[in-house]
C-alpha cells in the first residue's frame, strides 16, 4: 500500500479517520432511523396510552424517561415522534429537491428568458419569511402532517435551484457534453443523463443540511400548535406539553429537545462531512 | 452618468417585477382556502359575522372573474390599503401592523448589532489560525448553534431564569405599572423584560454570522494585496484588524440584508413564547383565529420589507466599497 495509489476504499476510510464527526453523525442519523423503523418493538408502551395513577412521574425504572401530565411514557412517545420527524424531513426535502433540481437544470442550461424568469421567481420566493408563507398556507389550509410537508418543501427549493443551476452553467461547456451533442443526443438526453448525474453531489450535500432544516421547522410548527395533529406525538409538540408543566417537570422539557438538537446536529455533521468528502478542495 | 442611470433604471425594473411576483404569490395563498375564504371557511369562525364576510367579499371582489379580483386588490394595496382586520375590533390592518413593527424591528436590530459585535471577532479569530484550538472550539459552538431549536433554548432559558432564579419577568414587553415607573425604572423594567428575547435572537444569528466571518476572512487572507501588506512589514495583528477585516467586513453587508426574512419569520416564535406585542405575535394570533386580511396584509408586508432591507444592503455595499462607487 506504502507509496501505492490507495483503492478508493481505503481512501474514504482515511478520510473517515480523520473526520470523527463526520462518523459521529452518521451513527447517530442511522440510529435515530432505527429508532423510528422499530418504533413498535422498542418502546416499552403505547404511545397514547395513558396510565393513570403515574402522572407526571420523573425519570425511573418503570418509565426511564418519566410520565407527561396525562400518564403517557415519555419513551414511547421519543421513539415515535421520531418518525414525524423523519417522514417530514424525508418527503419535504424530496419535494424541494425536485422542484430545485428540475428548475436549476432547466435555468442554467437554456438560459435566456427561462433562466431569467426562473430567477426571478427564486428572488421572489426568498423574499417571504417562509416561517410566515408556511403560518399562512397553514392558516387556510388545515394542519395535518401531509400539508406541512408539502408546505415545507414548497418553500425551501430555491437554494438547490440556484446550486444546481449554477453547477449546470459549468457543466454544459464541458468537452463531455459537447461530445454528447455531436452524437447526437437530444436536449433532455443531455440533462438528465449527462448533466443531471454530474450535478448531484452538491445536491446530496444540500438535501442532508435540508432534512436538518425540515425538522426544526417542522418541531417549530408543532410546538406553535400548528403542525402535527394533538394525539400523534412529535418531538414540537411535546415540548409545548413540557412548556406547561415548566418548573414541575423538567423532563418534559430537556429529552425532546435533547432529541431534536443532537439529530439536527447529526444531520448537520453528515452533510458538511459529505461536502468535504465529494470537494477536498474546499475546506 | 448614463451608466448610473441605467444601472438604476434596471434596479427598479427589478424591483417591480418582484414587487409584482410577492403579491401574485399572496393572491395565489388566498384562493388556496377551499372554496373561498369567505365561504365554509367563515361560518366555521366565530369571529366572523355577515358583515365581515360581505366586506371580505368586497375587498377582494370574489364574485368577480380572477385577473379583476388580482387587479382590483392590487390597487388597494398599491395604496397600501390592506382592509379591515376580522377580530372585534375591526381596525385597519395596516393601523395594527404599524403599531406592532416597531417592537419586532428594534428587538432585531439590537439582536443584529450584538451579533455582529460577537461574531466578527469570533470569526476573524478562527481564521487567523484555522485548524487551531480557538477554531475548533468555535466550529462545534457554530454547529450546536446551528441545530439549537430557538423555542427550546428560549423554554430553558425561560425555566432557569424566570421562574427558578426569578431574575428576569417571565413575559410582555413591560410590567404593569410602568405608566407609574420613573424614567430611569422604566428603562430597567424594558430592559429586564427584552434581555431573554435579544439574546435568543442573538445567539439565533450568531452561528452563520460567525462562520460567514470566518469564511469571509479566509477568503481575504489568501489573497495578493495581504501577502504584499505581509512582505512590506506589518504585523500579524494590524494586517488582520485592519488591512485584512476592511475587506473581510464587506460581504457581510449583504448577509445582513438576507437574513431579514429569517429574522422577521423566527419573530413568530420568540414573540408567541415571551408575548411580546411585535409582527410576529400578531401574525400568530392572525393564523389562529383565522384573520384573513390581517394575514395577507402581514405576509405582504413581511415581503416587501424584506425587500426593501435587500435594496438598503445593495445601496450599502455600493457606499462601503470604493470599486463599486466608482464604477458609477
Amino acid at each position: 500500500m506504502r507509496g501505492v495509489k490507495k483503492t478508493k476504499f481505503a481512501r474514504i476510510l482515511s478520510h473517515m479517520r480523520k473526520n470523527p464527526l463526520f462518523w459521529a453523525g452518521l451513527l447517530v442519523v442511522a440510529g435515530v432511523a432505527l429508532a423510528a423503523v422499530f418504533a413498535p418493538v422498542l418502546a416499552p408502551y403505547d404511545p397514547n396510552l395513558r396510565h393513570v395513577q403515574y402522572k407526571l412521574v420523573p425519570p425511573s425504572g418503570l418509565f426511564p424517561l418519566g410520565t407527561d401530565s396525562l400518564g403517557r411514557d415519555v419513551l414511547s412517545r421519543m421513539f415515535f415522534g421520531a418518525r414525524v420527524s423523519l417522514w417530514v424531513g424525508f418527503v419535504a426535502v424530496s419535494i424541494s429537491i425536485a422542484i430545485g433540481v428540475t428548475l436549476g437544470l432547466l435555468a442554467g442550461f437554456f438560459r435566456g428568458w427561462i433562466d431569467e424568469l426562473i430567477m426571478r421567481f427564486v428572488d421572489v420566493m426568498l423574499c417571504f419569511p417562509s416561517f410566515f408563507l408556511i403560518l399562512a398556507v397553514v392558516a387556510f389550509l388545515d394542519a395535518s402532517i401531509v400539508n406541512i410537508m408539502v408546505i415545507i418543501g414548497l418553500t425551501s427549493w430555491m437554494g438547490v435551484a440556484r446550486l444546481v443551476r449554477a453547477e449546470t452553467l459549468s457543466l454544459r461547456e464541458r468537452e463531455f457534453v459537447a461530445a454528447a451533442r455531436l452524437a447526437g443526443a437530444g436536449a433532455w438526453r443531455i440533462l438528465f443523463r449527462h448533466i443531471l448525474p454530474n450535478a448531484l453531489a452538491p445536491v446530496l450535500v444540500a438535501g442532508t443540511l435540508g432534512v436538518a432544516g425540515a425538522i426544526l421547522t417542522e418541531s417549530a410548527l408543532s410546538f406553535l400548535g400548528i403542525g402535527v395533529e394533538i394525539p400523534t406525538a412529535s418531538w414540537g409538540n411535546m415540548l409545548t406539553e413540557g412548556r406547561e408543566a415548566m418548573g414541575v417537570a423538567w423532563w418534559l422539557s430537556v429529552f425532546p429537545g435533547m432529541a431534536i438538537l443532537i439529530t439536527v446536529l447529526s444531520y448537520n455533521l453528515l452533510g458538511e462531512g459529505l461536502r468535504d468528502l465529494f470537494d477536498p478542495k474546499a475546506v | 452618468m448614463f451608466g448610473l442611470l441605467r444601472r438604476i433604471l434596471k434596479k427598479l425594473f427589478w424591483l417591480l417585477l418582484v414587487f409584482i411576483g410577492i403579491t401574485i404569490i399572496s393572491f395565489w395563498v388566498i384562493h388556496l382556502a377551499p372554496g373561498s375564504p369567505t365561504d365554509q371557511e367563515i361560518t366555521m369562525n366565530p369571529l366572523a359575522d355577515a358583515e365581515a364576510r360581505e366586506r371580505l367579499e368586497r375587498f377582494y371582489g370574489l364574485d368577480k372573474p380572477l385577473h379583476e379580483q388580482y387587479w382590483s386588490w392590487i390597487k388597494r394595496i398599491a395604496r397600501f390599503d390592506f382592509g379591515n382586520s376580522m377580530s372585534s375590533d375591526m381596525r385597519p390592518v395596516l393601523d395594527k401592523i404599524m403599531e406592532c413593527l416597531p417592537v419586532t424591528v428594534c428587538m432585531n436590530v439590537l439582536a443584529l448589532i450584538l451579533t455582529l459585535l460577537v461574531a466578527v471577532p469570533i470569526g476573524v479569530l478562527a481564521a487567523r489560525k484555522p485548524g487551531g484550538l480557538f477554531d475548533r472550539g468555535s466550529t462545534m459552538f457554530v454547529y450546536i448553534g446551528f441545530a439549537m431549536p430557538n423555542f427550546w433554548l428560549a423554554m430553558l432559558l425561560m425555566s432557569q431564569f424566570c421562574i427558578n432564579w426569578q431574575i428576569f419577568p417571565l413575559s410582555g414587553i413591560v410590567s404593569m405599572d410602568y405608566d407609574s415607573l420613573s424614567a430611569w425604572d422604566k428603562f430597567w423594567d424594558l430592559a429586564s423584560h427584552l434581555t431573554l428575547p435579544v439574546f435568543i435572537y442573538t445567539f439565533g444569528s450568531l452561528a452563520g454570522m460567525s462562520r460567514f466571518m470566518r469564511s469571509s476572512m479566509l477568503e481575504v487572507l489568501r489573497q495578493d494585496y495581504i501577502r504584499t501588506a505581509r512582505a512590506k512589514g506589518v504585523s500579524g495583528a494590524k494586517l488582520v484588524w485592519t488591512h485584512a477585516l476592511r475587506n473581510a467586513l464587506l460581504p457581510v453587508i449583504t448577509l445582513l440584508g438576507l437574513s431579514i426574512p429569517g429574522l422577521i419569520g423566527g419573530s413568530v416564535i420568540v414573540e408567541s413564547i415571551f408575548a411580546l406585542p411585535g409582527l410576529g405575535q400578531l401574525f400568530y394570533d392572525a393564523v389562529m383565529s383565522r384573520d384573513y386580511p390581517l394575514i395577507m396584509g402581514s405576509l405582504v408586508l413581511g415581503a416587501i420589507l424584506t425587500l426593501l432591507g435587500n435594496v438598503l444592503a445593495d445601496i450599502g455595499y455600493g457606499l462601503a466599497d470604493p470599486r463599486i462607487r466608482r464604477a458609477f
